[in-house]
Formats: C-alpha cells, sequence, structure tokens
C-alpha cells in the first residue's frame, strides 16, 4: 500500500531531517492501521530516539496527527485503517514558540 | 469518536479537527473564525489595548510569536483597534538556535509588512548565550536567559518607544508556570503568572517596566499549531539546544499526558491559578 508520510514541527529530525515519505507498506492478512503504521515506522524509518516519537503505542503525547488534512481524533484514532494514497503528517508541538 | 459534523456551521463544510478547547468536531473555516473570535474577545474584556498605542510584538520566528503576529494584525484591521504593530526580536546568541529562527523573523517582517528590530545580548551584555554556557556549564541556562530576555525586550521597547509588549504565551505555557510555581511554592511567582497583563502602573513592585501582555493565554497549543498550520504560516520550529536540562520539561510532559486524558486540564488548572489567594500572613519567597 502506498501512503505519504509527512514530518513537522520538528519531528522530521527524528527521521533523517526529511519532511516527506513516501512508503510502501508490504502486503498484510490484516488491515493496515495507524497503530500497526506506528510499529512499522520505528522498525524501518525512525533514525534516532524512538521515545520521543513513540510512547506504548501511541505517538508522544505533543505529536500532532492529521490524516489527509483531518485531525485523527476525528477519524478513529490509532485504529483508522489506512487507504491506498492516505496522507499522514506528523506535526510536533514540542518546541519554543 | 466524535461525529465528523462541525458543531458551528452544521455541516455546511466537513469537520477538519477536534477543538480540545470544548472537545467538538469543527470544520477549518469555523475554527479560524472562532479562534480568531476568542482572541479578540479576550483582548476586549482584559483591555489589553487602548487605541493609538504602539505595540511591540515579541517575535522569536517560533509558532506562538508568528500566530501572534498574525493575528494581531488581522485583529487590528478588522476590529479598528487603531493599534501601531512593530516586531521585537531578541538574539540571545545561540547558534544553531536562535541564528536560525530570525531568519524567520526577517521573512515574517516581509509577510506582516511590519517594522523590525533585533537586540542582541552580545550588544546589550557583552555576553551571548554560548558564552554564558561555555563559562558556567549546563545547569540553569534557562534561568539567566529568561532574565536577560526580559530585560533585553524592556530596553528594546523603550528604545522604540512602545506601549506595551505582547508575548505569544499560550494556555499550555501558563498551565505549565502555574504548576512549576506549585510544585517550588513560589507563591510570589504564582500570583503574578496568571495575570494577563503584567507591569502597569498599578503594580508598584514592577518599577519603570515596560507593560506586557499575553492575547494568547487561553489558546491552545495545539489550536496555535493547527492554525499556523492550515493558513500555511512560516514559523520555525526547534528545540533550544540548552532546554533538555530545564525542569519546565518534566511539567510539559506532565501536561500533555493530562490534555491527553481530558483535554480541559489545561484551561481549567489556568483557571484554578487564577483564584489563587495568598494570605496576608504568608511570608513570600525571596528572590535569589
Amino acid at each position: 500500500m502506498h501512503l505519504t508520510l509527512e514530518f513537522a514541527g520538528g519531528a522530521e529530525l527524528l527521521f533523517g531531517k526529511q519532511k516527506t515519505h513516501p512508503v510502501d507498506l508490504p502486503e498484510s492478512q490484516t488491515p493496515w492501521t495507524i497503530r500497526t503504521l506506528l510499529v512499522w515506522m520505528r522498525d524501518n524509518l525512525l533514525r534516532e530516539r524512538p521515545e520521543l516519537f513513540i510512547q506504548g503505542d501511541s505517538v508522544r503525547p505533543g505529536i500532532l496527527v492529521l490524516v489527509n488534512d483531518t485531525d485523527w481524533e476525528l477519524l478513529d484514532g490509532l485504529n483508522y485503517q489506512l487507504k491506498e494514497n492516505d496522507n499522514i503528517l506528523f506535526v510536533s508541538t514540542l518546541h519554543g514558540g | 469518536m466524535p461525529s465528523a459534523t462541525c458543531v458551528s456551521c452544521q455541516g455546511q463544510r466537513p469537520a477538519a479537527l477536534v477543538r480540545p478547547k470544548t472537545s467538538e468536531p469543527y470544520c477549518k473555516v469555523c475554527f479560524f473564525e472562532a479562534f480568531e473570535r476568542e482572541i479578540h474577545e479576550t483582548i476586549v474584556k482584559e483591555q489589553l489595548f487602548k487605541p493609538g498605542e504602539t505595540i511591540a510584538v515579541a517575535a522569536s520566528g517560533g509558532k506562538d510569536s508568528t500566530v501572534l503576529a498574525h493575528v494581531l494584525k488581522l485583529l487590528n484591521e478588522r476590529h479598528s483597534y487603531g493599534l501601531k504593530l512593530v516586531l521585537l526580536s531578541i538574539d540571545e546568541g545561540i547558534t544553531g538556535y536562535r541564528d536560525d529562527s530570525l531568519e524567520t523573523v526577517k521573512r515574517n517582517q516581509q509577510q506582516y509588512d511590519l517594522p523590525l528590530i533585533i537586540l542582541t545580548y552580545k550588544e546589550l551584555y557583552g555576553w551571548s548565550m554560548d558564552e554564558i554556557v561555555k563559562a558556567v556549564g549546563r545547569k540553569n541556562n534557562c534561568t539567566f536567559c529568561g532574565v536577560f530576555r526580559r530585560q533585553a525586550l524592556d530596553r528594546g521597547a523603550m528604545k522604540l518607544s512602545v506601549n506595551k509588549i505582547a508575548t505569544g504565551h499560550n494556555a499550555d505555557d501558563i498551565a505549565e508556570t502555574i504548576l512549576m510555581n506549585i510544585l517550588r511554592g513560589d507563591i510570589a511567582r504564582l500570583k503574578r503568572c496568571t495575570s494577563i497583563i503584567t507591569g502597569d502602573e498599578s503594580d508598584e513592585n514592577e518599577g519603570s517596566v515596560i507593560p506586557r501582555c499575553k492575547p494568547l493565554k487561553y489558546a491552545y497549543e495545539k489550536e496555535i499549531v493547527l492554525y499556523a498550520f492550515y493558513k500555511r504560516l512560516d514559523y520555525f520550529s526547534t528545540e533550544c539546544l540548552y532546554s533538555p536540562n530545564a525542569y519546565r520539561g518534566n511539567i510539559r510532559t506532565y501536561i500533555k499526558d493530562l490534555e491527553r486524558l481530558r483535554p480541559s486540564s489545561i484551561i481549567d488548572i489556568i483557571h484554578s491559578g487564577e483564584q489563587v489567594l495568598v494570605k496576608q500572613t504568608a511570608k513570600m519567597p525571596v528572590q535569589r
């Protein structure tokens, strides 16, 4: 499944300073959700300091998640089922203003 | 999971976010309208400005001050506040952090078409933050930097002949400060930190400093970030090199966890902090 992952607000520093990452997730028996995407990201994409991005099975509090420009809280959060060509944006708010 | 209909326009437009303040779904247009209107209401209710005043917006290039500059300019025009706005930036001399963020402020100056003045610690005090940290080590750096910066803002404001300074402190910042002061037992600071205006003539202790105010006091950090994102506002976002050791970091983590459980916690902490009254007989901590 092809997705575009985007990072902003400093989150990109944890992913090789790259703001946009096109990814292709392998076929899976169970549908991909944000929960399983995060696990895949931790294993395949996170360059350093996983604890700054992931806490438990979710993102660290202070990191906002938008799916196709929509707040993930409107879309079932971690359980949202990813669709082909979805754009997932992770914006960190954890920095000075 | 909240329904996907904007509570404000009742489904005229698809909901795009859940506002942490109210836990209600909003579409982008209604969110912009509510966000801007609430700041306007804060400004009016707390009488932050008077027509004809010159206001220095403390600008770091970060998310809060960028949104503050954008919204103040917009509201000034929309509601005819009659204010003259200028951008005031302080360069503490932190390589890899402040030098980059100042580039953003310079772009903001172009984008918002506002005058900009930049003052540096080196000019004012003879030391940059990098030099200070090298001399004293990586401890309590934020404490010194905060004090120097506040004084630098005052000096800059006097140079520009402004009447007030507006800073971008948001609801999360103020909730953090309240908790920090409670945990440290600093009741003197606790009393001051919930004031939306500090340093005006009525406060004898403040002496002749320039009054400063926090128009974003009740705006959630999440909403500031989303506003900036949806409006494609240009801001700089990196953690200061010297901040990881700061005590505030622990409080921030705690507040973020609380917000996840109950989003209204942040505003609730501010309201509680505002209600705290210190007994006349209580001994105030001595400033060390």
